[in-house]
């Protein structure tokens, strides 16, 4: 749990993923299309992996891949950001995190 | 000499014109013509059928032991012609036990696809796959699962055309705003029940959903991952809002943008997994003669199939609810109409052309 909550607050947009995982990969690719760049984290190529895994379950995600956080607070998964960004509100809260 | 027996198999007539030897050699053209494998070891060796096959090559071939002058010659020869026919007559006997056999398990493969073909066409016309029915020890179940949705299906395009007619009625008389949205609470969740038969069917069978098989050929062209493009849906319901708001205007034109992005994002995804899935195939050897013990990953990756099916639809119910939010009732039954509309017009094309003239002009 620290460790998960260390790399939140390293960068203002944190994906945790799986290399393996294209749904991952969709939403890391969505992030890029809005123009932010988000730190990714495989948890698959950490040797923690494990223990961030269970800590984001214990947080509520379904599926502990793709987390998504911004400034520091979990977003949720793949459906959460689709719908915030459809609602329209995903991209207000990219905007301070946006490249100039 | 021959016991005559009742059964067919058993039955030891070993004349020429005999019709079982026929049959057993008929069965040989048919076993090389068609590369059936006959099972190549279970037949046991019967020596009491032997014993007869050699009293009747005997009857056959004459006695051949009476001229002694040249009894070692034509004796050689006879036992050497006994002892091929005995051969040839084993031979025969064991192919014709396989062909028979072969004509058993077929005849037990029919009767099952008969049944099969019977249930589907009450049920509906799903029978589980069609080149993955061809398989040995996979007799082309119907998948209930399937069925249901299918069946499930045909009520909700009824009920769908029922709800059309009804907001038509009402736009046109001019009902109340009251009356109006109840119709279209309706239509709203009536699309949001297809969306939950979708989930449960992409369960049972993912690749069902994505091939569109439930749908007419012409939705078929349309399809994106299980359905219709989500931006299309906004595409269609767009011209009959107006008048809008300008306000109203530049949130669907936002709408609409995210759903574009989405669905590029989603896209890339689809991509990376079949393009993963190919390669893990590749990669795949064949272990002891199957290919099966490796395909544990690849199977991982056709699982993941069935999230994109539930996002794609995700974000088109998503999309509806936006525009629910957007728009006035009147103008929300609008649209609805025309969505419905839309994808009648588009089971009557497939109507039309399915049943078009192959005549040549």
């Amino acid at each position: 749990m620290d460790k998960v909550t260390r790399l939140v607050s390293e960068k203002g947009i944190v994906i945790f993923s799986k290399s393996s995982c294209c749904m991952c990969y969709a939403v890391i690719i969505l992030f890029k299309e809005l123009g932010v760049k988000p730190l990714v984290h495989e948890i698959d190529e950490d040797p923690e992996g494990r223990e961030i895994e269970k800590a984001l379950m214990r947080l509520g995600c379904n599926a502990p891949v793709p987390a998504v956080f911004i400034g520091g607070t979990l977003v949720g998964s793949t459906n959460e950001v689709m719908s915030l960004h459809l609602k329209g509100s995903l991209t207000p809260l990219l905007q301070p995190y946006k490249s100039p | 000499m021959n016991s005559p027996s009742a059964q067919f198999v058993t039955s030891r007539r070993m004349g020429v014109y005999d019709p079982i030897h026929q049959m057993s050699m008929w069965g040989e053209n048919f076993k090389s013509n068609s590369n059936l494998n006959s099972p190549a070891s279970l037949i046991v060796e019967d020596v009491k059928l032997d014993s007869q096959s050699e009293d009747a090559s005997h009857g056959i071939s004459g006695p051949s032991n009476q001229y002694d002058q040249e009894a070692t010659k034509p004796v050689d020869k006879a036992q050497r012609r006994l002892a091929q026919n005995r051969e040839a007559a084993r031979k025969s006997r064991l192919r014709k036990k396989a062909y028979v056999q072969q004509l058993e398990t077929s005849r037990l493969k029919l009767i099952q696809l008969e049944h099969e073909l019977e249930c589907a066409r009450h049920q509906g016309s799903y029978i589980g796959g069609g080149l993955d029915a061809i398989h040995p020890g996979f007799p082309g179940a119907v998948n209930p699962g399937i069925t249901t949705f299918e069946i499930e299906y045909g009520n909700w395009v009824e009920e769908q055309n029922r709800q059309i007619c009804d907001l038509r009625n009402a736009l046109n008389a001019h009902v109340t705003d009251m009356e109006l949205r109840m119709l279209v609470e309706n239509c709203r969740n009536h699309y949001f029940e297809l969306f939950r038969m979708k989930e449960t069917a992409a369960k049972a069978d993912v690749f069902y959903v994505t091939s569109g098989m439930w749908k007419t050929s012409a939705e078929r062209f349309f399809s994106w991952i299980g359905g219709i493009r989500p931006s299309e849906l906004l595409k269609v319901l767009g011209p009959q809002l107006n008048p809008m708001t300008e306000q109203q205007s530049a949130k669907v034109v936002v709408l609409r943008d995210a759903c574009l992005q989405a669905e590029d994002a989603l896209w890339q995804g689809m991509e990376r997994l079949q393009q993963t899935l190919a390669e893990t195939v590749a990669a795949s050897q064949l272990i002891e003669g199957s290919y099966i013990p490796q395909m544990a990953p690849a199977m991982k990756k056709l699982e993941a199939l069935v999230e994109f099916v539930n996002e794609a639809d995700h974000i088109r119910e998503e999309a509806l609810e936006q525009m629910f939010h957007i728009l006035t009732i009147r103008q929300a039954a609008r649209g609805l109409l025309a969505l419905g509309e839309y994808f009648q017009r588009f089971r009557a094309l497939s109507k039309l052309w399915a049943t078009r003239s192959h005549e040549p002009a």
